[in-house]
């Protein structure tokens, strides 16, 4: 029997794993563990010195994967050198000895229906296409759910009555969400928790802050990877702004890239990679509209996010708006991360207060 | 006057005597900006970001050594040569920064074969900016790629012939942006040809020949200039008696792809990774040995 495992980002663990559980009736799919430090150094030990830095995590993971018995591993891949990270990968777990297959479903940021049609055929060689694509269908729809809830909690948890309403609140429905039955149970499940969500009492205050985080998608989902710094802000009762999440990624970004486009043609002719264009034209966004301050992060060295760092430094120059980078890496130190946030936080207030 | 301004660095080693026979041949002047220094880097590192690659630096440095010196500077863009060659990001992005981070006219073409931009169109598209009429730019083109391919095919002869030998033979790969650049690669090279070395270029081979085989090595790479790389230890495996990867510090492509390469190949390897702070003297010490382990190879 064949055993399936995949890297983490952010929750989407929950619907990943409810399509290949009902795509592959006769693979078991084993669960992640969660990212810790150790997955952290497992991943840099083995790969090379200067790949960008969600390389490391997800080979920690696949690693770990491996270890608890895994032994076909999927990888997904985006528009930059992302989508050759499975071959390396693939060749670096046999030299440490592992006996796996790893399986690449993007390249070179690009979907290709026949492509993955033959990879899914390689771990199960009668799975069915119809049932493959109900589920998808599915699957896809409880992304959105997902990243519309998401989006609601990030605009409102730093101003909850109760703390960690939000959250439980959402793992609850994480829960639920795995025990779907069929689209009707899917919706009526988001229906449920949506009014619950609505339910929790907030305090928003008028002059509250408002932030915008914007930057290379992994680092983005993956809350690991930024030290949970969705967290932090709302410790200090911010009001969050995020763009991207999968959703986006999938069905968004190749119609929304010609509005972002046209929005922001003053500072890019072309695309520029990865989000690197979307970025750009965010930040003009987050400028022009009551924004306090804008957040850029990325893992070190990706090359898309430091080609647009010196035109987002510029857009946030002519609106006189402040913009904060991190860059992080394995061994990026928290407190130093904390400081930062915090200096930033007094300027916005102090700004604020003008 | 119309005087147009050639950055030394990135694209000026894939295409310097296309450009230059193409502006010659219309009559356009243009000034080539001179060799890299300290001074030149040194500016790049002013204007661009901290985390940028070496060799963006240095193009930046160019860009702003040539700012004030012509009308225009001739700053191309390349996304893709179809069929998963596509390069890597900071060329898909050079237009816009430089045009952010400068204040200057820029001449800008872009090669996306996806998308049916070619070469010839951006030659096109740049000659009628400079005023001049279809006519002659159709007889530029032609003068100018013809030359190309010609040097193309005797490149890949003199390669050819430098494999069969009888010095010690090693096999140079990276991007020619670093390898004949002054101040990223010169020396190591300069030392190399010193020590009674062949020098076989991993750039100066017919991609033609050297993409397909680059299968053998990377089943999945879609970078275009790694295939070339990766192509050309392909193709000379047999005849070469190590390989130097020569790349610049933090180099996208190269830390999977040449990562990958070192994991496959049989033969004695040396990786060098530049970056600003690198001194020839901590460089030489490594070829030093490198050398010594491929002459006592050699004596086995």
């Amino acid at each position: 029997m064949t055993k399936i495992a995949f890297p983490h980002m952010g929750d989407y663990h929950v619907p990943a794993n409810y399509l290949l559980s009902h795509i592959f009736p006769n693979t078991e799919v084993i669960k992640a563990p969660k990212i810790t430090s150790k997955t952290i150094e497992l991943g840099t030990e083995h790969s090379p010195e200067f790949v960008c830095t969600p390389f490391k995590y997800t080979l920690g993971t696949m690693i770990e994967c491996l270890e608890k018995g895994a032994d076909t591993l999927i990888q997904m891949g985006g528009g930059c050198r992302y989508g050759y990270y499975s071959e390396l990968q693939d060749k670096i777990l046999k030299d440490i000895g592992y006996n796996c297959k790893v399986i690449n479903l993007v390249t070179e940021g690009k979907t290709n229906i026949k492509r993955i049609n033959n990879l899914l055929k390689s771990i199960e060689p009668k799975y069915s296409k119809i049932k493959a694509l109900y589920y998808g269908f599915i699957t896809f729809k409880m992304v959105k759910y997902m990243d519309k809830i998401d989006d609601y909690i990030r605009e409102n948890i730093g101003f909850e009555l109760k703390k960690g309403s939000f959250e439980s609140l959402k793992e609850e429905m994480l829960i639920a969400f795995t025990h779907i039955k069929n689209y009707k149970d899917l919706k009526k499940t988001y229906k449920r928790y949506l009014d619950k969500l609505h339910k929790i009492k907030v305090h928003k205050p008028d002059n509250r802050i408002k932030i915008g985080i914007i930057g290379e998608l992994y680092t983005i989902m993956e809350p690991f990877s930024n030290y949970f710094l969705e967290k932090e802000l709302a410790k200090h009762h911010i009001e969050i702004k995020r763009f991207t999440n999968v959703h986006y990624l999938l069905f968004e970004k190749s119609h929304k890239y010609k509005k972002y486009k046209k929005y922001a043609k003053e500072y890019f002719k072309y695309n520029m990679g990865a989000d690197a264009s979307d970025n750009i034209a965010r930040c003009k966004y987050l400028c022009r509209e009551d924004y306090d301050g804008i957040i850029h992060i990325k893992s070190s060295f990706c090359t898309p996010e430091i080609g647009a760092m010196p035109i987002i430094n510029k857009i946030a120059n002519t609106y006189q708006k402040p913009v904060l980078f991190f860059s992080f890496d394995s061994a990026t130190s928290e407190t130093g991360i904390k400081t930062r946030l915090e200096a930033f936080y007094d300027m916005l207030e102090m700004r604020k207060d003008k | 006057m119309n005087r147009v301004g050639i950055p030394r660095s990135l694209f000026y080693y894939y295409y310097k005597d296309l450009w230059i026979d193409f502006f010659d041949s219309l009559n356009i002047p243009y000034i080539i900006s001179p060799n890299t220094n300290k001074n030149i880097m040194s500016r790049g590192e002013t204007v661009a970001n901290d985390e940028m690659c070496l060799s963006l630096k240095n193009y930046l440095g160019h860009i702003d050594y040539l700012k004030d010196k012509c009308d225009y500077i001739l700053v191309p863009r390349i996304r893709n040569f179809k069929n998963n060659n596509q390069t890597c990001t900071n060329f898909w992005a050079i237009y816009d920064i430089v045009k952010n981070l400068f204040n200057v006219n820029i001449l800008n073409y872009n090669i996306d074969l996806e998308k049916k931009q070619t070469l010839k169109k951006g030659l096109f598209k740049i000659g009628k900016e400079l005023n001049k009429n279809n006519h002659q730019i159709k007889k530029a083109y032609k003068y100018a790629i013809t030359k190309e391919k010609k040097r193309i095919k005797q490149n890949h002869i003199i390669n050819q012939n430098k494999l069969k030998s009888k010095k010690k033979k090693i096999l140079i790969v990276g991007h020619p942006y670093n390898l004949y650049d002054e101040l990223i690669g010169k020396d190591i090279i300069k030392y190399l040809i010193k020590n009674n070395i062949e020098i076989i270029y991993s750039d100066k081979f017919d991609s033609k020949i050297t993409n397909p085989l680059s299968k053998k090595i990377s089943k999945d790479l879609y970078f275009k200039y790694s295939k070339d790389n990766l192509g050309a230890i392909a193709y000379s495996e047999k005849d070469i008696n190590g390989v130097i990867f020569i790349s610049s510090f933090p180099c996208a492509p190269d830390s999977l792809a040449n990562e990958l390469a070192m994991r496959k190949i049989k033969l004695p390897y040396l990786n060098l990774v530049i970056d600003n702070n690198s001194s020839f003297t901590g460089l030489e010490t490594r070829l030093e040995s490198f050398l010594d382990m491929i002459g006592g190879k050699l004596n086995d």
